[in-house]
C-alpha cells in the first residue's frame, strides 16, 4: 500500500519509519508561528518550561511572530499583547518577528517571505495555518500550549491524519475562482465533512489554478473540519517560490495506490460563483439564486488571509474601475501585506479603490474577526471575502456575513445588493 | 494501573457537562475539581468517593463542545486517573494528553461497569476487567505518549527533555 503526501511528510519528520494514518508521532517542526492573540500564552508556556535553565528557543530562525490581529494596536489591551511579542522577540533574538509596518496578515505574509516551503512541517497557533498546504507542506493549527512546547523543543505530537481526496475537473467559467471552488466544496461536504482529515486538492483545475487560488482553498480546509489542506508541489509552486528567493526544499507526492478514506470528484463545468449565507460556510448557494434574493448590504470587505492577495485586489479593482461604490455601502479594502499594498499602489489599484469611494486599510485582520476597522452594527449585513460567517463574527450578534470572492464583493459594493460582475 | 470504574453510559458528554462554563472564572484546579461533572450527576463527587473509583467510562464522542483545557484538568484533579470511551472529541483528546490524563479508545464499554475493578497496561495495549475476568486488546500507546503522561503532561515532558539534552 502506498502513502499519501501527508503521511510521507510526517514520517520523514519523526524517528519511526513504519508509521501511517492513525499512528501517533512526535514530529520535528520546521517553523512555528504565533500572533498577537496566541503568542502571549505560548510565551508563558515556553518560559515555564525553561524556567531556571540557561536555555533559549530551539531555533531563533524558525519562530515567526506576527502582530496582525488587533494591530496597529486597537486599544490598551492589544498594545499590551503586542508588547509581549516584541519583548520576547528582542530577548531571544527571534529573527522573524515582524514589527507593525512590516507585518501583514500572517497567512499572506509567511508565504510571501518564503517562510513556508514544500515538504515542511509547519505549525501555527492559528487555525488558518492550514493555508501553507498550498505549497505542499504539512501545515496545521495547534493550541498555544503545543506551540509553547514547540518553541522550546522544536517538536510537536500528531496523530497522522487519514486523507480525503477532492478531484476537480472541467473548465472554470468567468469569475469562478479558488474561493468559489472551496465554498462549493464545503457546501457539498459540510463544515464537518473532513473532520481531522488531511484534504488533498487535486485534478486538472487545481493544476491550472494560481498560487493565490490555491492559498484560498487550503486556507478554508479547516472550514470543512480538515486538519490540513494540501496540494502537491508542481511548476506553479516552484515558479512562485523562485519569485520569492532561492530556496531548497523537498517535493513530496502521494503514491498512486495511497489509501484515502474518501475520494470525491467535482465536475466544475457548470459551477457558478458561490455565496455562503449566514451563519455557516456550508450554506453555499450559486450567485444566480442569491442575486434573485436581492440581499441588500451595508458593507463589503475585500481582504483577509483568504483573499487579501494581489490577484484578489486586481480583480476587485478591475470591477471597481470607473464605477462608484453604492452610497449605502462601506467598501473596505485590506491589502494582506505591506508588499501587496505597495504593489497595488504601483499598479494603480489603490487609486482605483479610492476613486470608487472605497476605504483602503493598512494590512490587518481587523474586521474579519470582529476586531476593528469595520465592525457591523445590529441588523447590518456584509458581503466579505473572509472565511467565517459565524454569528457575530464581524460585530453585533444580530449582524450577518455573506462569504464570497473578491469579484462578487466588488460587484455587490457597486450595486448595493449581492450580485455578480456578470450582472453589472 | 488498577482502579475501580465509574460509568456514565451516555454519548456526547461534552465539556460543559464536565466543567460548567460558570466555574471557569477561576482556573484553580481544586476549585474546578469540586464542580467536576456536577451538571451530569449532582452527586458525582460522593458517588466516586463511595466507590473508590478512579477510572471514568463514558459513551462515544466524549469531551465534545468547546475546547476548554480545564475539562481534562478538572477530571484529573478530581482523582480520575484514566478516561475510557469508544471515541473522543479530538481537541479533548489532545488537551488530555497535554495535561497528563491518559485516555483510551475502547468500543466494548458494555464490558466495563460501575464498580468493576480493572487493570490497564498502556504499553501492551491491554484492558483487564478483574471483576468479570475478561481481557481486551486496545491500541498500544507509543512510548512518547506514555512518557508525557507519566511526567504529568507536555510541559514537564519538554522540560525533562531539555534537561536530558543538557
Ligand atoms: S484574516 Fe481572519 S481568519 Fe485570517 S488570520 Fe486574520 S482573523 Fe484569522
Amino acid at each position: 500500500m502506498g502513502s499519501t503526501i501527508t503521511e510521507k511528510i510526517l514520517r520523514d519528520h519523526c524517528d519511526e519509519k513504519n508509521v501511517s494514518a492513525g499512528d501517533f508521532v512526535l514530529a520535528n517542526v520546521d517553523k512555528c508561528l504565533a500572533n498577537d492573540i496566541t503568542a502571549p500564552i505560548s510565551i508563558e508556556v515556553f518560559e515555564s518550561i525553561i524556567e531556571g535553565m540557561d536555555r533559549s528557543v530551539f531555533d531563533t530562525d524558525k519562530i515567526v511572530l506576527t502582530p496582525d490581529h488587533f494591530a496597529p494596536n486597537k486599544d490598551v489591551a492589544s498594545a499590551e499583547q503586542c508588547k509581549i511579542l516584541r519583548e520576547f522577540a528582542w530577548k531571544y533574538k527571534i529573527r522573524n518577528y515582524f514589527e507593525q509596518g512590516r507585518v501583514g496578515i500572517e497567512h499572506c505574509l509567511v508565504p510571501e517571505q518564503g517562510l513556508a516551503l514544500p515538504g515542511e512541517v509547519f505549525i501555527g497557533a492559528d487555525s488558518h495555518t492550514c493555508t501553507y498546504g498550498a505549497l505542499g507542506a504539512f501545515s496545521t493549527g495547534v493550541g498555544s500550549t503545543d506551540l509553547g512546547v514547540a518553541m522550546a523543543l522544536g517538536q510537536c505530537w500528531f496523530k497522522i491524519p487519514e486523507s480525503i481526496k477532492f478531484v476537480y475537473s472541467g473548465k472554470l467559467n468567468d469569475f469562478v475562482s479558488g474561493k468559489d471552488l472551496i465554498l462549493y466544496t464545503i457546501g457539498q461536504v459540510g463544515v464537518d465533512g473532513a473532520t481531522y482529515k488531511a484534504i488533498e486538492f487535486t485534478g486538472g483545475i487545481i493544476d491550472n489554478l494560481s498560487m493565490a487560488g490555491r492559498f484560498t482553498m487550503c486556507n478554508m480546509a479547516i472550514e470543512a473540519g480538515g486538519k490540513n489542506g494540501i496540494i502537491a508541489p508542481d511548476k506553479v509552486t516552484n515558479a512562485f517560490l523562485k519569485s520569492k528567493g532561492d530556496f531548497s526544499y523537498k517535493e513530496y507526492k502521494s503514491d498512486k495506490d495511497a489509501d484515502y478514506s474518501n475520494v470525491i470528484e467535482f465536475d466544475c463545468d457548470e459551477l457558478e460563483p458561490q455565496v455562503a449565507l449566514p451563519h455557516l460556510p456550508e450554506n453555499a448557494k450559486p450567485i444566480s439564486e442569491v442575486d434573485g434574493m436581492k440581499v441588500e448590504i451595508d458593507q463589503s470587505v475585500i481582504g483577509s488571509c483568504t483573499n487579501g492577495r494581489l490577484e484578489d485586489l486586481r480583480i476587485a479593482a478591475k470591477i471597481l474601475k470607473n464605477r462608484k461604490v453604492n452610497p449605502n455601502v462601506r467598501c473596505i479594502v485590506i491589502p494582506g501585506t505591506p508588499i501587496i499594498y505597495l504593489d497595488a499602489l504601483k499598479e494603480g489599484l489603490i487609486q482605483t479603490f479610492l476613486e470608487a469611494g472605497a476605504i483602503v486599510s493598512t494590512p490587518t485582520c481587523g474586521p474579519c474577526l470582529g476586531g476593528f476597522m469595520g465592525i457591523l452594527a445590529a441588523g447590518e449585513r456584509a458581503i466579505s471575502t473572509t472565511n467565517r460567517n459565524f454569528v457575530g463574527r464581524m460585530g453585533h450578534v444580530e449582524s450577518e456575513v455573506y462569504l464570497a470572492s473578491p469579484a462578487l464583493a466588488a460587484a455587490s459594493a457597486v450595486k448595493g445588493y449581492i450580485t455578480s460582475p456578470e450582472y453589472l | 494501573m488498577k482502579g475501580i470504574v465509574i460509568k456514565y453510559d451516555q454519548r456526547n458528554i461534552n465539556t460543559d457537562l464536565i466543567i460548567p462554563a460558570r466555574y471557569l472564572v477561576k482556573s484553580d484546579p481544586t476549585f474546578l475539581a469540586e464542580h467536576c461533572m456536577e451538571d451530569l450527576d449532582p452527586v458525582f463527587k460522593q458517588r466516586k468517593k463511595e466507590l473508590g473509583a478512579s477510572i471514568l467510562v463514558g459513551g462515544s464522542n466524549f469531551g465534545s463542545g468547546s475546547s476548554r483545557e480545564q475539562a481534562p484538568l478538572a477530571l484529573k484533579t478530581a482523582g480520575i486517573e484514566c478516561v475510557i470511551a469508544p471515541s473522543f472529541a479530538r481537541i479533548f483528546f489532545r488537551n488530555s494528553i497535554n495535561i497528563g490524563l491518559p485516555i483510551i479508545e475502547f468500543n466494548k464499554i458494555k464490558d466495563l461497569n460501575t464498580g468493576d475493578e480493572i487493570e490497564l497496561n498502556f504499553e501492551q495495549g491491554i484492558i483487564k476487567n478483574l471483576t468479570l475476568n475478561k481481557k481486551f486488546k486496545v491500541k498500544k500507546m507509543p512510548a512518547f505518549l506514555q512518557e508525557i503522561i507519566s511526567l504529568d503532561g507536555l510541559v514537564n515532558f519538554a522540560r525533562n527533555k531539555i534537561v536530558k539534552i543538557k
